[in-house]
Parts: C-alpha cells; sequence; structure tokens
C-alpha cells in the first residue's frame, strides 16, 4: 500500500530532530537500515488500520508528554524472589544498584558496550527479528526504535540458568524519553527466566528481540508500573526453535497509555508459545495488547490469554491473530480476550483473527466483553461477603486464568498478591 | 425467631404481585415447612427474605429476632443469621470453595465484632464438617460449584449452612435434583444442626422430604398467600390428594 506523502512529510518532520547514536560499525549499519525501514513506512498515525482503537499521538510526538513519578509506598515487585538485578535508571544502566553482571551459563552485557566494539555476534539479531516482523503488518515504533535505541541488555544463555534475571526500570525524571533495545539469545537446550518490572520513563519505547534455539525454553513475567501518567510501547520479536518453549505473561497496572506488541514465530516443530496478559484500568487508562503469532512448523501449539479489568471508563485493546502457514500441519491454536467492565463508561475492543493455510489444524478464538456476574455476586452477599470484597473475588476469579499461565508458582502467587493489593486499595480509596 | 407480617411483594420490572399478604411466625427452635403448587410464590418468598435484587415490597413487614430484614443488604441479613440454602446453586468459576467459605465465615464475624478464624482453626472446623457430609479434599479445592453434580451442590450448601452456624435456615426446594440416598444425606446434615436456637423454613413439592426433616408446622401457599396451616398430616393430606381440594375448600 502506497504510504501517503502527509504521512511520509510528518515521519522526515519527526526524525529531522533526531540524531543516530554514535556506535560501532555493525550497529550503525543496523540502525541505519532500521531509519530506512522508519522513512519506508512512515510513522503510525490516527488513521491507519492497525491504530484504529489506539492513537499512536503521544508515542510518536517529538518529545514525551511528561508524567509525574509516582510513588506507590508498596514494596518492589519480585522484592523477595532471588534474581540476578539489573537496573535502569530512566533508561541508563546503574552499575551501582545493578548485581555483577554474570551467572553460570550466561553471558550479560550492555548494548552501550559492545555497540562500540566493531564486530560482535549480536550483529545477527539486532534489527533481525524486528525487520522480518514488520511482515505482514508494520510496526514503525519497532524500526524506530532499532534505530535510535541507546541502551538495553545483551543476554546469551547456554544452558539452564538457575537464578531470574531482573531488568528492574526506574522513572525518575518527570519528562523522561527512553529507547532500550535488548536482545536474548538462548542457545540450544538453554532456559532463562527473565523478569522485568518499573515504570521506565514518561515514554517509554522497548524492543525485545529474543531467539530461542532447539529445546530451548524463555520464560518472561513483568510488571509495568503503577505510575498513573506513564506512556509505554513495547514489542517482543521471538523466534522459536524446535522442541523449544516461550512463555510471557505482563501484568499492566495503570498508566494512560500502553500498547504491549508481541510478534512470535513458531519455525521449528513442536515448539510451545504461550502469551498472557492480565491489565486493571481505573479511569484515564489506555491499554492495548497486540499479538502476533505465526505457526510455520509442524505441530506447534500457542496459546494467547489476554484480561482486562476496566473501570470509570478505561479502555482496553485487544488486536489478536494466529497466522497458520502452509504445511504448519497439526497446529493447536489457542486465544482468548475477555474484559470485564466494572461500569457503563468503560470501553473495551477485541479484534480477533485466524487466517489458516493447513487443512489439519485445530484453532479456536473467543471474546467476551461482560459486567460482573450478578447471580454470583448475590450468592456471595448472601453467605454474608460484602459486596466490595465479593466484586473483588469475582474480579481476581476472571484475572484467574491469565495468572495461571505462569509456570512458576513463586511468581504467579507473587502476581496474584500484586492484584489483590490493587483491588484492596481502590476498595479502601 | 423469623415474623412476617401482611408481606406485598411485587416484580421490580414487570409490575406483577407476587405475594399479596403473606402472615407466617416461625419460633425458635422449630421447623416449618412450606408447601404449594408451582407459581405459587415459595421461591419468591425465599429470595425476598434473603434480599435478591429485583423485588419490591410494596406492604408488609418482616423481621428476624425483632430485627428488620428489609431494611438490610444481604450481607447484612446473612451476618444477622439468615441463610438461604438455594434451590440453583451458583457456580462461580475462579474462586475455590475453600477460600469461599472462609471469606464468608469471616466477614460474618467480623461484622458481628467476633474475632475472625484462623487459616489452621477453620482447615480443622471444615475437614471434619466436610467428613460428615461426604464432601471429599477434592470438592473443598475446586472452583465454587463448578463440575459439581445437583447431589454435591446441595450438600455444599449445608456445608455452608453449617460453617456459618445460622439462627434461620431457610431451604428452598432442596430436594429437587437429589436422589433418594441425596436426600437422605443432606437431611442427615439438615437434622444435626437442628437446635433451640435455630428456625428452619422448608420450602418444598413433596412430602417425601419432610419425612427425613419432620417439620413442626405445615403451610400451604397458594396464589401469594399463606392459605392453610396445620401439623405433619397437612402434609400427607397433599402428598394424597394433592392441592385441589385444599384449594376449593378455601375458595
Amino acid at each position: 500500500m502506497a504510504v501517503s506523502q502527509r504521512k511520509l512529510d510528518a515521519t522526515e518532520a519527526r526524525l529531522s530532530a533526531m540524531a543516530l547514536p554514535e556506535g560501532g560499525a555493525w550497529l550503525t549499519e543496523a540502525r541505519e537500515t532500521a531509519l530506512a525501514r522508519v522513512r519506508d513506512m512512515g510513522l503510525p498515525a490516527r488513521r491507519d488500520e492497525y491504530w484504529k482503537y489506539t492513537r499512536p499521538d503521544t508515542l510518536v510526538d517529538a518529545a514525551a508528554t511528561t508524567a509525574a513519578v509516582f510513588d506507590h509506598g508498596e514494596a518492589p515487585v519480585f522484592g523477595d524472589i532471588d534474581r540476578l538485578k539489573i537496573v535502569f535508571v530512566d533508561g541508563v544502566f546503574d552499575p551501582a544498584q545493578s548485581d555483577a553482571l554474570d551467572g553460570e551459563n550466561l553471558t550479560i552485557e550492555r548494548l552501550a558496550d559492545i555497540g562500540a566494539a566493531d564486530i560482535h555476534w549480536a550483529k545477527d539479531l539486532y534489527g533481525a527479528l524486528e525487520a522480518k516482523g514488520q511482515s505482514p503488518v508494520e510496526r514503525p515504533l519497532a524500526a524506530l526504535n532499532t534505530a535510535f535505541a541507546t541502551d538495553g541488555i545483551v543476554i546469551r544463555a547456554t544452558g539452564k540458568v538457575a537464578r531470574p534475571v531482573s531488568l528492574i526500570y526506574q522513572h525518575v525524571s518527570e519528562s523522561s524519553d527512553v529507547v532500550l533495545h535488548h536482545i536474548i539469545k538462548m542457545e540450544e537446550g538453554a532456559d532463562l527466566t527473565l523478569l522485568e518490572n518499573g515504570p521506565a520513563a514518561a515514554r517509554f519505547n522497548k524492543v525485545m528481540e529474543i531467539d530461542v534455539a532447539d529445546g530451548a525454553g524463555f520464560h518472561h513475567v513483568r510488571a509495568q508500573g503503577r505510575d498513573h501518567e506513564r506512556r509505554a510501547i513495547t514489542h517482543m520479536f521471538g523466534r522459536l526453535g524446535k522442541e523449544s518453549t516461550f512463555k510471557s505473561f505482563t501484568l499492566t497496572v495503570n498508566g494512560v497509555m500502553t500498547r504491549n506488541e508481541c510478534v512470535l514465530e513458531l519455525t521449528g516443530d513442536d515448539a510451545i508459545a504461550h502469551v498472557a496478559g492480565a491489565a486493571l484500568g481505573d479511569g484515564d487508562f489506555h491499554h492495548d495488547d497486540t499479538v502476533f503469532i505465526t505457526h510455520d512448523a509442524v505441530n506447534c501449539e500457542s496459546r494467547q490469554v489476554y484480561k482486562k479489568v476496566l473501570r470509570n471508563g478505561a479502555t482496553g485493546v485487544f488486536q489478536g491473530k494466529i497466522l497458520v502457514q502452509p504445511g504448519a500441519q497439526k497446529t493447536d491454536g489457542y486465544q482468548i480476550s475477555q474484559a470485564l467492565l466494572l461500569d457503563d463508561d468503560s470501553q473495551f475492543y477485541a479484534k480477533p483473527e485466524l487466517e489458516i493455510y493447513a487443512d489439519d489444524v485445530a484453532c479456536s478464538h473467543g471474546s467476551t466483553t461482560g459486567a460482573i456476574d450478578e447471580e454470583g455476586l448475590f450468592y456471595l452477599r448472601a453467605r454474608g461477603v460484602p459486596k466490595d470484597i465479593a466484586t473483588d473475588l469475582m474480579t481476581l476469579a476472571f484475572l484467574a486464568e491469565a495468572v495461571a499461565e505462569i509456570e512458576s508458582d513463586e511468581l504467579s502467587e507473587e502476581i496474584s498478591s500484586r492484584l489483590e493489593g490493587w483491588l484492596i486499595r481502590r476498595r479502601q480509596a | 425467631m423469623l415474623e412476617i407480617k401482611n408481606l406485598h411483594v411485587k416484580l421490580e420490572e414487570e409490575d406483577k404481585q407476587i405475594l399479596k399478604g403473606v402472615d407466617l411466625t416461625v419460633e425458635a427452635g422449630k421447623v416449618h415447612a412450606i408447601m404449594g403448587p408451582n407459581g405459587s410464590g415459595k421461591s419468591t418468598l425465599s429470595y425476598v427474605l434473603s434480599g435478591r435484587d429485583g423485588y419490591e415490597v410494596t406492604e408488609g413487614e418482616a423481621s428476624l429476632e425483632g430485627e428488620d430484614l428489609l431494611d438490610l443488604d444481604a450481607e447484612e441479613r446473612a451476618a444477622a443469621g439468615l441463610f438461604l440454602a438455594f434451590q440453583y446453586p451458583v457456580e462461580i468459576p475462579g474462586v475455590g470453595n475453600m477460600t469461599f467459605l472462609r471469606t464468608a465465615v469471616n466477614a460474618q464475624r467480623k461484622a458481628r465484632g467476633e474475632e475472625e478464624m484462623s487459616a489452621t482453626e477453620f482447615l480443622k472446623v471444615v475437614r471434619a464438617k466436610a467428613k460428615t457430609l461426604k464432601i471429599d479434599a477434592d470438592m473443598l479445592k475446586r472452583p465454587v460449584n463448578v463440575g459439581f453434580s445437583g447431589g454435591e451442590k446441595k450438600r455444599n450448601e449445608i456445608l455452608q449452612m453449617a460453617m456459618l452456624e445460622p439462627k434461620m435456615c431457610i431451604l428452598d426446594e432442596t430436594d429437587s435434583g437429589l436422589d433418594v440416598d441425596a436426600m437422605k444425606l443432606v437431611s442427615e446434615g439438615v437434622n444435626a444442626l437442628r437446635d433451640a436456637g435455630r428456625s428452619f423454613l422448608v420450602i418444598t413439592h413433596y412430602q417425601r422430604l419432610l419425612d427425613h426433616i419432620k417439620p413442626d408446622v405445615v403451610h400451604i401457599m397458594a396464589n401469594g398467600r399463606i392459605v392453610k396451616s396445620g401439623g405433619p398430616e397437612l402434609a400427607l393430606e397433599v402428598e394424597h390428594n394433592g392441592y385441589a381440594d385444599i384449594l376449593a375448600e378455601i375458595a
């Protein structure tokens, strides 16, 4: 489709104020190629089909809208979990708060460091999965990220990694505008749990490229931080090899603008991809899950489980697709997106899609939007449970299916307690 | 214990009068049964007393130990000691049966200004009570009523009743959907709870349940009113002759 001149002009105007970061030869090349992709596609505009339910303006604007730093007075997420901590303050790696960047079966480097080198293994990955993920649907903000990311973490797992690697994003400046790009390479048979938490910045553009080789397992649990005014556009691009596993869960509470895109390609037989999310929003909250899973191998399984609880005019969006390529027989694809609207002012837009070019597959999808079940609510109240607690119990029950996608009991309990905490605070407010 | 005077109730949405002047007094420690043809208002009475939305009381009053029930929310009525065993217990996916029970027990205790039950104490009590009702550990762990058979659901109602120890228990067609063995089990559960300080109102279509849960008083309800009251023999009369004779008699 031809890109309108108006859109290209707007894109050029935006890019003209930006300069590519300094770097070594391989990274500069990757950045220039990405910049060319942005120029070809143009940055997202309000009338783009893929941005029909989420206005891209504040994610594209030259400057980030300021966001107050929120002192939530809550123990940090994952705080009690034994993990390797890597801290970014407004998008800048902070060695003082971080642990030593090493571990068994693990190498961890900073993009800012390896970018200065002339050559690095990450050359084959940086921007590669992002570039591949631009088709069949364009994701210009991800290409923008590849071009302008200044820092990020580059992880290579060569075997089972015992302690989770935990990325902690701290938001300090009200006007911070952060672009981070992470690379994760899971070698054959490797296993890693990656945690992410924190609001990161007033505006956060993050790309994570994850290459999961044959037989490897990647587990990801993320909590996006409770700052009310923060904005985020995040992309996960994953490639799954034979018999590999990819599991990702995201908790989002608060935030005026969040769009999380997840683009996975199952390229080896018998691979498994489970992606899930729970979002709770109150008032001026906009949350968009955009998922695209491509089956390009035999006997793979994918699951998408997304749940949103919306109140006081909050908005939720789900765009999820399963694409089954010719020959991807015995695909087992499942997708569910559900919203619980706690009042008449909140809205949920869902666009579930299946596109199947193989004839021996089992794919199903569903989407529901509804209020709390009155029958269940009365049953609880008739047993003496006050209405507000009963509502919270029903809300947690609604979210439980998504939380159940987290494999580790320790992590799923941590997430459940955060959900409960959010509900209790709202109840007492 | 329970006192209902001249209770008139209509459906909020349809402007349809269902109860047309119910008078009923259930004394402490007594078991009263209400029988009556379909559509006579039996279930409506149980819902109105327990505080379900959708009904409007246009006249009359209802009180529990002198406390006006109609002014209270459903949860306040429960905390005051009212319990309704549902004809169709509701399935609540995602809420574990144990979590549900403990939340309910402690919410009621809190509302009454009593100390909450500890997790350990609760577990001990619930296990003992579940055992007598033949409710196994798996049923306790599962989400509330999800995947339960008809009999399991009714046993689960009685378990809730046993845990909450209400003063006034209303059983709404607890016998429906039960086979003979399940009915016996449920009745034994109810009989074990009979106590000088606890009253029961048993709503049923059939005399059969009353063989197991022996009532002190039997009322016949028709067309939104209690039209005849008597001893247990009244239930037998209905069983043999149907409602036609009684209804003709009062017409």
